[in-house]
C-alpha cells in the first residue's frame, strides 16, 4: 500500500476515526493491527522476516533483562559474604551471558539482512552467480526491512547497555519495531525516544492533527510535484551522451531529486505519526545548508548517522585495542598517532554503511569518499581556524554562503555515484566537467528533449523557490506555528491552493509508481 | 583528577571555556572526533576506559558531568 494512494488514505481514515473513538486504552493495539495490516498489504511473503526479528529481539531482550535481575539479586542477597573481586567476578560473568544472548540475536538478524540485501536485491547478480532459483528471487528484499532491523537492534543493544527496559508483552515490542508510518524509509527511532508517545493515550488534539496533515501535506508536494517529475529528466541525463556542463546539471537535478524524495518521504511519515499523536525523530535539518561535509552529515538522515555512531563508530573507535592502538601511535606520532582509532572507527563506520546501501563498488567508493572528506576536513580544522583569525573577511556573509556551496557542490559530487554503478562511468563524467564546456545545450533544445516541458521547468523552479522558502522561515522555528499567525484567509489560502497543487500538479504519467521512494529500495 | 581532566579538555580544545559550558553535545559543541579523543587521552592519562555505552549526551554536556562519570567508572 502505498502513501499515495486511494488505498492508504481510506485506511487512515478508518484508523483515525477507531484511534480516537474506540477506548483511549487500546490506541496502541490499534495501531500493531494497522501496523500488520500495512505490512500485509506489501506481501504477506514478507512477514516472516518482520516476525522473526520481533521474536528473536523479545527473546533476546527478555534473556538479557532476567539475567541482570537475577545476577542483581544474587548480589543483594549474598553482599555480606563475598569480597569485592568474587563480585566483580560474578558481575563479568553475568554481562558475559548477557553478551553472547545479544551477539547471537544481532549475528542471526544482520546475517539475514545481508542474505536478503545480497541475494534477493539484485537479482541480475544473484543469477549471474547461479546461486538461486529465480521464484525465490521475485521475493524482493522484504518492505523496509533495513529500518526495522536498526530499530529493534538499537533497542536489542540498548537493552544489553542497560540504557532501555525490556518489553515485557511481546506485543508492544511488535508495535516498536513495526510501527507502519517508518517501515517505509524510516526515521529510526531509540526505544527511548519513542516508546511513551507510542504506548501513552492520546486524546483528540485539534491542533496535533492538523499540523500533522499539513506535514504531509507537504511531504507530497516535496515529493509528487518536485521529486517525481525531475526523475524524468535525471533518467536522460545518465544517457552516455550527455557530459561536461550536462553533468553538472544532472548533479543538481539528481540533488534536487534525492531531497524533495527523501525528505518529502520522511515528512509524510512524521505527519501520519503527529495525527495519532506519536512523536517521530527529525531526519532532516536543512542539510543543504551545510558547512562542510561533517556537518552535512549531522543534517541529513540524521537518525541512521546517529545510529552509526552510536552502535558502530563509537564502540569500535573506544574499544580496548583502539585505545591500545591509541596509546602506542601516541608515543611514536604524538597527536595524529593519537587519534588512530578515529581514523579507523570514522573508515570502517562508512565502509559499512556503504556496503549497507548495496553490495556494488560505487557505493563502496560513497563510502570511501566520504570518509575521506570527513577526516581531511577535520584535520584541517585547526589550520582553517589559524586562517579565519587571520584573515578578515572569513567573519564575511560572502565566505558562509561561499561555504554551503562548497559543500552542496561536494555532496552533489559523492550522491551521484548513486547513478553509476560501472565507476569508470562516474570517473569519466567527472573528468569531463573539465574539459567540456557545453553550456550551449541551456538554450539549443537539449533541456526540452529530456522528457520535461517548459511548463514543468515553471513548476519545478516554483517547488525548488518554495522549498528553499520554507528553508530559511524554518531558521526562525517551526513554519506551522508560523503559519498560525498570519490571517486565516490566507492560511487556509496557501493550504487549499498546496492542495490543488498536489492533485493537480503531481506526476501521475502511465506506469507511474508513487511508492517508489528511492530510499525505500535500502 | 579535576585539575587533570581541566587540563586535557583545554588541551584538546582550548577554544571552549568548559566552566560555563553545559550544552557541549546537545549544542553541537563537542563533536564524535573530539569525544572519541577525549576518551583516548582520558585513557592515556588517567588509566580510565571509558565504554561505549556511556558515550551519551548526559555524561559530556559539561565538565562536571564528565566528571562524575570518571569518579563513578574509578569506583567500579
Amino acid at each position: 500500500m502505498s502513501f499515495a494512494s486511494v488505498t492508504f488514505f481510506v485506511f487512515l481514515g478508518i484508523l483515525i476515526i477507531l484511534y480516537y473513538a474506540l477506548p483511549h486504552k487500546i490506541q496502541w493495539v490499534l495501531l500493531l493491527v494497522a501496523s500488520y495490516v500495512f505490512y500485509l498489504f506489501a506481501g504477506w511473503k514478507y512477514l516472516p522476516f518482520l516476525v522473526f526479528t520481533t521474536i528473536s529481539t523479545y527473546l533476546g531482550t527478555n534473556y538479557i533483562s532476567r539475567n541482570a535481575e537475577a545476577s542483581k539479586a544474587y548480589l543483594e542477597r549474598e553482599k555480606d559474604h563475598l569480597s569485592k573481586e568474587d563480585k566483580k567476578a560474578y558481575r563479568a560473568q553475568a554481562k558475559k551471558r548477557s553478551r553472547i544472548a545479544m551477539i547471537l540475536v544481532l549475528v542471526v538478524n544482520i546475517a539475514i539482512l545481508f542474505f536478503c540485501k545480497a541475494l534477493l536485491v539484485d537479482p541480475f547478480l544473484s543469477l549471474a552467480k547461479g546461486n538461486t532459483s529465480l521464484s525465490f528471487l521475485t521475493l524482493g528484499l522484504p518492505m523496509g526491512m533495513s529500518f526495522y532491523m536498526f530499530q529493534s537492534l538499537g533497542y536489542l543493544i540498548d537493552v544489553y547497555r542497560d540504557k532501555a527496559k525490556a518489553l515485557k508483552n511481546p506485543f508492544k515490542l511488535a508495535l516498536f519495531v513495526s510501527f507502519f508510518p517508518q517501515l517505509v524509509q524510516g526515521p529510526i527511532s531509540q526505544f527511548t525516544e519513542l516508546e511513551e508517545s507510542l504506548f501513552s493515550e492520546h486524546a483528540f488534539d485539534r491542533k496535533q492533527i492538523a499540523f500533522g496533515l499539513q506535514r504531509m501535506l507537504w511531504g507530497f508536494f516535496k515529493k509528487m510535484v518536485v521529486a517525481d517529475r525531475i526523475a524524468v529528466a535525471v533518467q536522460a541525463l545518465q544517457g552516455e551522451e550527455y557530459r561536461g556542463f550536462a553533468f553538472f546539471i544532472l548533479m543538481i537535478f539528481f540533488a534536487i531529486q534525492l531531497y524533495a524524495d527523501f525528505s518529502g518521504g520522511i515528512d509524510i511519515a512524521i505527519g501520519i505519526a503527529q495525527v495519532l499523536g506519536v512523536k517521530l525523530p527529525e531526519n532532516f535539518n536543512r542539510p543543504y545548508f551545510s558547512r562542510n561535509i561533517a556537518d552535512f552529515w549531522r543534517r541529513w538522515h540524521i537518525t541512521l548517522f546517529q545510529w552509526m555512531k552510536r552502535y558502530i563508530f563509537y564502540p569500535i573507535s573506544v574499544s580496548k585495542p583502539m585505545l591500545n592502538l591509541s596509546l602506542k601511535g601516541r608515543k611514536k606520532f604524538g597527536r595524529f598517532g593519537m587519534r588512530i582509532p578515529v581514523y579507523i572507527g570514522t573508515f570502517l563506520t562508512w565502509m559499512g554503511t556503504g556496503i549497507w546501501h548495496g553490495f556494488h563498488w560505487h557505493f563502496i567508493l560513497w563510502g570511501f569518499l566520504n570518509c575521506i572528506f570527513i577526516v581531511v576536513s577535520e584535520e584541517l580544522t585547526p589550520a582553517y581556524e589559524k586562517f579565519h583569525s587571520r584573515v578578515s573577511f572569513s567573519n564575511k556573509k560572502g565566505y558562509d554562503i561561499f561555504q554551503i556551496i562548497r559543500t552542496f557542490l561536494l555532496m552533489n559530487l559523492i550522491q551521484i555515484t548513486d547513478l553509476f554503478p560501472r565507476l569508470s562511468e562516474y570517473f569519466g563524467k567527472v573528468a569531463s566537467l573539465t574539459y567540456v564546456f557545453n553550456f550551449h545545450i541551456l538554450w539549443d533544445g537539449t533541456m526540452t528533449k529530456l522528457g520535461l516541458t517548459g511548463t514543468d521547468y515553471i513548476i519545478l523552479l516554483c517547488g525548488v523557490v518554495l522549498m528553499f522558502a520554507v528553508s530559511m522561515i524554518q531558521r526562525k522555528g517551526s513554519v506551522r506555528e508560523q503559519m498560525l499567525k498570519i490571517p486565516c484567509v490566507i492560511r487556509y489560502g496557501i493550504l487549499f491552493i498546496m492542495i490543488f497543487a498536489v492533485i493537480l500538479l503531481g506526476s501521475y504519467g502511465i506506469g507511474y509508481d508513487a511508492s517508489a521512494f528511492i530510499y525505500n529500495q535500502f | 583528577m579535576e585539575s587533570e581532566l581541566r587540563e586535557i579538555l583545554e588541551e584538546i580544545r582550548p577554544d571552549i571555556n568548559f566552566d560555563a559550558e553545559t550544552q557541549l553535545i546537545d549544542g553541537g559543541i563537542l563533536d564524535s572526533f573530539d569525544i572519541v579523543t577525549l576518551v583516548a587521552e582520558i585513557n592515556a592519562r588517567l588509566d580510565i576506559a571509558i565504554p561505549a555505552e556511556e558515550l551519551i549526551p548526559e555524561n559530556f554536556n559539561s565538565a562536571e558531568a564528565l566528571l562524575e562519570l570518571l569518579e563513578r567508572l574509578d569506583e567500579e
